[in-house]
Formats: C-alpha cells, sequence, structure tokens
C-alpha cells in the first residue's frame, strides 16, 4: 500500500430492518473525535425512523421470540465471533470516540466480546433460573415460564459507546425480545459498525434496529409509542428519564430503573436486565384420569 | 327436568360482628381519622352498615412515619425466622375468625357468601402462611445473598377481593421486611378493620401494618408521599396509568396488577360439558367483578351453536340474590356506580347490533343486581369485545382456525389472562405458549394459589404476585 494513497471513507447510517438507510428526513450531522476532528456525517434520525424501526422490530419479534433458546444462543454466539474478528476496527473506534489510549481501546472491545459471549450463554438457562414449578394446594399441574415481553426501546449510554452499547443490546435479544436502539448521540460511530456485525452474523432482520441521533428527541417518541414494551432510559441523562417515565405510563411500559450516572461498564453483570425483559407466565391445567 | 326448589339458607348476619362504627388503624391503635367518615352500605339491600372514619392527608403522614420508624426500629432488623411467627399467627388468626370475615365480607361486598366462606378467606389465610416460610429463606428466592427490603410500601386494593387483596399485599411485603401503609377501597372497608384487630391479636409491632380508609384522594396522597419507598397498586388500568405517570422520575418502585379483558377459547374438539362450567365460573364468578375474568369467549365456528345453548341453559340455573344464602351463585353488584357502568356498556352492546340474552331469573327489587347476561354476534370493534365490563356480561365472538383463535386473543392491549378448551395437549401448549398473557388457563378457569405467580403482560400491568417471583416487588434487586 502506498503511504500517499487516499483512503476509502465509510458513509454511516441507520441500520433498520436489517437494510442501511439514511434517515428519511435527509438529516445528519458531523460526529468528531475525542479532540474535536472530523470523523463522519451521521444520519440524525427523526420521529418517522422510530416509527420504521419500531415496526420491523415488531415484524421480527415473533420469528425471534418463537426461535428455540439454542438456536438464539449459537445466533447471538455468533456475533461475538464476527466481533472478535473486526477487533481492531472496533478498537480504532472506540480510541478515536471515547479519546482512549490504543491499549486501553483493546480491552475495552475485548470486555464487549465477552459480555457478548455471557449473554449468548444465558438463552437456553435464564427460563430454568426464573420460571417454576408451582407445589398449588390441588390437583392442578401448574407452572411459570419467563417470556419475552416484546419491543424493547433502548436509549444507549451516551459515554460508553460499544461496551455499554453492548451491555445494554446483548441482554434484550438474549431475552428473545426485539430492540429499538438509539446510540450514543456524540459517539455513534461503534454502534454503526456492531450493526454490520449483526447484520452478517444471521440475526434475523428487525430483531435490532439502530438509530443515530439524540436521545433527548427520540426518547420520547418510543416512550409513547403504543407498540414498544419496555425501555430503558440509560441514554436519556437524569431530566430526560422524568420526561420518558412519565411518557411510558401512558401505555403501561416497564421501565428499567437506572443509576443516576453511566455505571462501571467492566463489572460483571447479573441477570437483573435480563429479569426486567421477561414476562413471567403462568399455565395451569387440571390433572386427573 | 324440573328445577328443584331450594328452601332459604341464609347465614346469621350476627356472625360478622358488626359494629357501629370502625376507624383507621395506625402506628398500632385505632384512631378518630380527620377525613369525613363514609357510610359503608350492603349492596344487596342498600341499607347502611356502618360508618367508617377516614384517613385525613395529615393521617396518612401520620400513617407513612409510623411505619418508617416501625421499620427502622423494629421490623427490618428482626431476624427473618421471628417476621416468620408473627405471619404464621396472622394466618392462624384468619382461620379462626374465618366465619366472622366471609360473613362481614359479604356483607360489605354483595359476594355470595360460598365464595367469601369457601374461597376468599381461606385463600387469604394461605397467602400468610405461604409467605411466612419465605421470611428466614430469603437467601434462596434467586436475588442474590441477603436481598434488602424496599423500607415502606403504599398499598391500594380495590373493592372485589378486600380481604384478599389484601392478604396478596401485606404478606409478601411483611415476609420480606418492608412495613405498609394500606388503603382499602372506599366501598369495601371493614374486612381490612378486622384485620388491622387481627395484627393486634398477633402482637404485631405498632406500625408495621397501617390502614387508612379513604377514597381516591387519599390514594393520591400515599402514592406522592416522599416517605413511601414501593406503591402497589391493583385497580383499574385509568388509575394505574395516573400512579405510573405520578411516580415517574422518582426513586420509589411500583407494581401494577390492574384490566383485563380476557378470552377463553373454545376448540371443536373440547369436552362441551366442561367448558360450560369453566366458562360460567370465568365470567360469571363474583358477579364477573374479576379482573382475570374470561369476558371474551372465543368459540369454533362448528361449535358454537350447541356451546350457547347448553351454555344459556347452565346459566338460567344460577340462583342470583340474597349474598347471605348458601345457595347463591351471584349476588349484588358491588355499588349503584358499578352498576350503572355494566348497564351502560351492555346498551353499547344492543346499540352495536350484538345479540342480548339474560337470564330469566328473579332480580330482587332492593339492592344492586345485574342478571346474568351474554351477548352473542360480538365483533371485535365493539365496545363490549374492547372494554372491561367488571361485571356478569360475557361477549361471544367466533373463529374457525386456531391461528384466528390466536390473533383474536391478543388482540388487545390487555393481557391478564386466558383460558384454552381442548383435550389435545399439543393444542394446549402451543396455544399457552402463543397467548400474551399473565397467567393462562387450560380446561379450567380461574385458579389462584399463593405459590403460582400471579399478574400481567402488556396494560394489565407489571410486577407478579404470589411465588418465589413475587418476592421480587419488595425486594431492593
Amino acid at each position: 500500500m502506498s503511504d500517499n494513497r487516499i483512503s476509502v471513507a465509510k458513509t454511516y447510517k441507520l441500520y433498520v430492518d436489517g437494510k442501511f438507510p439514511r434517515s428519511e428526513s435527509g438529516r445528519t450531522y458531523p460526529v468528531t473525535d475525542s479532540k474535536g476532528a472530523f470523523l463522519a456525517n451521521a444520519s440524525h434520525a427523526s420521529r418517522k425512523d422510530v416509527r420504521d424501526a419500531v415496526v420491523a422490530a415488531r415484524k421480527a419479534f415473533g420469528g425471534w421470540s418463537g426461535a428455540t433458546a439454542y438456536n438464539r444462543g449459537q445466533v447471538l454466539y455468533r456475533v461475538a465471533e464476527v466481533l472478535e474478528g473486526r477487533r481492531e476496527q472496533f478498537a480504532a473506534e472506540v480510541a478515536a470516540s471515547e479519546g482512549l489510549p490504543a491499549r486501553k481501546a483493546q480491552s475495552v472491545v475485548d470486555a464487549a466480546v465477552d459480555r457478548w459471549v455471557w449473554y449468548a450463554g444465558w438463552t437456553d438457562k435464564i427460563a430454568t433460573v426464573l420460571g417454576a414449578a408451582n407445589p398449588v394446594a390441588g390437583p392442578y399441574f401448574s407452572f411459570t415460564v419467563p417470556e419475552p415481553t416484546g419491543v424493547v426501546g433502548v436509549l444507549a449510554p451516551q459515554e460508553s459507546s460499544l461496551l455499554g452499547l453492548v451491555s445494554v443490546v446483548a441482554p434484550v435479544l438474549a431475552t428473545g425480545c426485539t430492540a429499538v436502539v438509539v446510540s450514543s448521540a456524540d459517539r455513534p460511530l461503534p454502534a454503526i459498525t456492531l450493526s454490520e456485525v449483526l447484520a452478517t452474523s444471521d440475526v434475523p432482520a428487525g430483531v435490532v434496529n439502530v438509530l443515530t441521533g439524540k436521545a433527548s428527541e427520540l426518547g420520547p417518541w418510543l416512550a409513547s409509542h403504543g407498540d414498544v414494551n419496555a425501555l430503558d432510559p440509560t441514554g436519556a441523562g437524569p431530566l430526560g428519564r422524568v420526561e420518558i417515565a412519565r411518557e411510558a405510563a401512558g401505555t403501561v411500559k416497564r421501565v428499567l430503573a437506572v443509576p443516576e450516572d453511566e455505571p462501571d461498564w467492566t463489572r460483571r453483570p447479573d441477570i437483573a436486565r435480563l429479569r426486567r425483559y421477561l414476562e413471567p407466565k403462568t399455565v395451569w391445567h387440571p390433572q386427573g384420569v | 327436568m324440573s328445577m328443584w326448589e331450594y328452601a332459604p339458607a341464609p347465614e346469621s348476619r350476627e356472625i360478622a360482628r358488626l359494629k357501629e362504627s370502625y376507624r383507621p388503624f395506625i402506628g398500632g391503635e385505632f384512631v378518630d381519622g380527620g377525613g369525613e367518615p363514609l357510610k359503608s352500605i350492603n349492596p344487596a339491600t342498600e341499607e347502611v352498615l356502618t360508618e367508617v372514619g377516614t384517613a385525613s392527608s395529615s393521617d396518612v403522614d401520620v400513617a407513612v412515619k409510623a411505619a418508617r420508624k416501625a421499620y427502622d426500629k423494629t421490623w427490618r432488623k428482626m431476624p427473618g425466622a421471628e417476621r416468620a411467627k408473627y405471619l404464621f399467627r396472622i394466618a392462624r388468626l384468619i382461620q379462626e375468625r374465618s366465619r366472622e370475615l366471609a360473613v362481614l365480607e359479604t356483607l360489605d361486598n354483595g359476594k355470595p357468601i360460598k365464595e367469601s366462606r369457601d374461597s376468599d378467606v381461606p385463600t387469604a389465610a394461605a397467602h400468610f402462611f405461604y409467605h411466612a416460610g419465605w421470611a428466614d429463606k430469603l437467601d434462596y428466592a434467586g436475588y442474590g445473598p441477603d436481598p434488602q427490603p424496599l423500607g415502606v410500601a403504599g398499598q391500594i386494593i380495590p373493592w372485589n377481593f378486600p380481604l384478599l387483596m389484601l392478604a396478596w399485599k401485606i404478606a409478601p411485603a411483611l415476609a420480606t421486611g418492608n412495613t405498609v401503609v394500606l388503603k382499602p377501597a372506599e366501598t369495601t372497608p371493614l374486612t381490612a378493620l378486622v384485620f388491622a384487630e387481627i395484627c393486634q391479636q398477633a402482637d404485631l409491632p405498632p406500625g408495621v401494618v397501617n390502614i387508612l380508609p379513604g377514597a381516591g384522594d387519599i390514594g393520591s396522597e400515599l402514592v406522592e408521599h416522599a416517605g413511601v419507598d414501593k406503591i402497589a397498586f391493583t385497580g383499574s388500568t385509568e388509575v394505574g396509568k395516573l400512579i405510573q405517570r405520578s411516580v415517574a422520575g422518582t426513586s420509589k418502585r411500583l407494581t401494577l396488577e390492574l384490566g383485563g379483558k380476557a378470552a377463553n377459547i373454545v376448540f371443536d374438539d373440547a369436552p362441551l360439558d366442561q367448558a360450560v362450567e369453566g366458562i360460567v365460573n370465568g365470567i360469571f364468578y363474583n358477579q364477573g367483578h374479576v379482573c382475570c375474568a374470561g369476558s371474551r369467549l372465543l368459540a369454533q365456528e362448528s361449535v358454537v351453536d350447541e356451546l350457547l345453548e347448553k351454555l344459556r341453559y347452565r346459566v338460567s340455573t344460577l340462583r342470583l340474590g340474597d349474598p347471605l344464602d348458601k345457595n347463591t351463585d351471584i349476588g349484588a353488584v358491588n355499588s349503584a356506580e358499578q352498576l350503572a357502568k355494566i348497564r351502560e356498556l351492555a346498551e353499547s352492546g344492543d346499540a352495536e347490533g350484538a345479540q342480548r340474552w339474560t337470564s330469566p331469573c328473579p332480580v330482587p327489587e332492593r339492592g344492586f343486581f345485574f342478571a346474568p347476561t351474554v351477548f352473542s354476534d360480538v365483533e371485535q370493534s365493539m365496545r363490549i369485545a374492547r372494554e372491561e365490563i367488571f361485571g356478569p356480561v360475557l361477549s361471544v365472538l367466533t373463529f374457525r382456525t386456531p391461528d384466528e383463535a390466536i390473533a383474536k386473543a391478543n388482540n388487545t392491549p390487555y393481557g391478564l389472562s386466558a383460558g384454552i378448551w381442548t383435550e389435545k395437549g399439543s393444542r394446549i401448549l402451543w396455544a399457552a405458549n402463543q397467548l400474551r398473557a399473565g397467567v393462562v388457563w387450560a380446561n379450567t378457569f380461574n385458579r389462584f394459589d399463593p405459590t403460582a405467580p400471579f399478574g400481567g403482560y402488556q396494560e394489565s400491568g407489571f410486577g407478579r404476585e404470589g411465588g418465589r417471583t413475587g418476592l421480587e416487588a419488595y425486594l431492593d434487586v
């Protein structure tokens, strides 16, 4: 490769229904690195993009939630494999976005891959851990199984552009829910590159939809949308979360309780996020001859 | 076949030990509430039963502070094994006073004595007995070691199962180490105040349980009180949304058990006589005042005529009348307001073109009664197919294929319960899997047990009551 070769820059677009469209609004915004140097123009998603993404996520829900847990686990593990193969690219993007030294960026990417593997392994275990055989006082067989709640709106962390993103998206997919994700506004590039990984890892179209833009603008639309079942308001900030929680009440959405500030994403997670996106369903049948 | 004549078999109202007045219970004592006293009415006769003192806004504050003090000084520090013993005592006291509680419940609520006696009160005792055992075993509940309580729980319950809903709320809260301020429904406060006496008899530390009779405004005060850490509400979806909005942006935890419009699906291979019993139980149990009532019957087209014939015959044998009579199947609607709502929705069914059939049973002249009603030719767009009627009114829709049944069943913003009737095992498991509802009854309906989690999907609320899962609502996990 010659030193004076002109590189080919990538156009960063949205990821909706397995495709990479521009925002229907035609809007873009410049993305810079941590020092202010121009990196790319990202699509600035609109309300209409949110609605398109929710339609895609709803359409994908039946297939994804109906897939066997083993199948979902393999697909999610495949995502980790493809992520691993793109370590260098992600490390460069994380370093640029978050202003991290190369070694630190690399360890963040490694943690993100490991996080994905951790959640991939939960798909066929969580029902055993959270489900129950209920010893009811009568001649009935009663059992409880956790089922995915539906379409989850995710406002991804603003600071941690990859590890934070993976930590909030992977649990949604592991439960069998589908997601509409609004990426970090200022650090959206790793999210779009992650979309490319998802698109090439056998994740069905629409299971994850990624919008770049402002959580403060798109969050309330997700919160009031009648076909969204749950919300992770992490990226909305303390003030935005209040508005989103109020909007969510109109359709009795499940809103994840999140800490005031972004947590340390390198800490080992527990299953609280999985639990929040699952609905226990209790089934009864009489016993008799 | 001729109908049997039944001799009257009324339970004695003396058993209820009805008092001339009842008062709020705060900090272990019955106190004069600052609110306007209310008169509790027997819905079966419209007579005033008694006067009940209600809480004022400042009483809410005093009660929350009493609960906080009990939480900090006594309850949270007490070893689980000791907390458990109080809950076991309460369970036993409910059993010992079960006859009194059942008659009182029937007088205040209007439900048939056979239901309050055989279902409401024993299940309430069972909830305390079950949760008592959890108090010293929370390490094994699956939320990690030593899960912590939330603090003071504000609890608001409806009028359809007054004592049972109290048990569903208070038993898990206390077992996990929380203290409570509970507001019973405006029209059914009496058994909650006898429960307060039971707390005294159990020598429960003062302030662990506080009971505040009152109307919706006292519920709002409780929801908005800064000293409350958790809100648990059972009631309408409309009010649930207001509560969710009200606590939005605060650190208060919330669980909601709201309305429903359950589908009860009868496939063509179902045992029809058995299904008819389940349909009747599903919609006419407790006058249909059940959030998980099977209010939409989805019948496969090929059996709908036969099913409806059997159903109408069976419904016509239901005995409506004096709730205290041990032979009564259907008692009184709880209030004039609820009766008006049922009538209005039923009239919308007529106006929108559904076919109304009403049981020919005699209806008492006094009291709030509504004869069992079945609407056929119901379309999904009609209000009686979409809105919760909360009364003895069944809407019958039809389907041709199993896929169509599921699509219609799930075509609702609610998702509390559903029923399946078929002899085919694989179809039961398939349908149970497809239905978007928190409780699915197959070849049965309206079964409840403290060990079995209960709660809804979507706009039927979030959180569960009962089982290991139900403990989560009161733990900081």
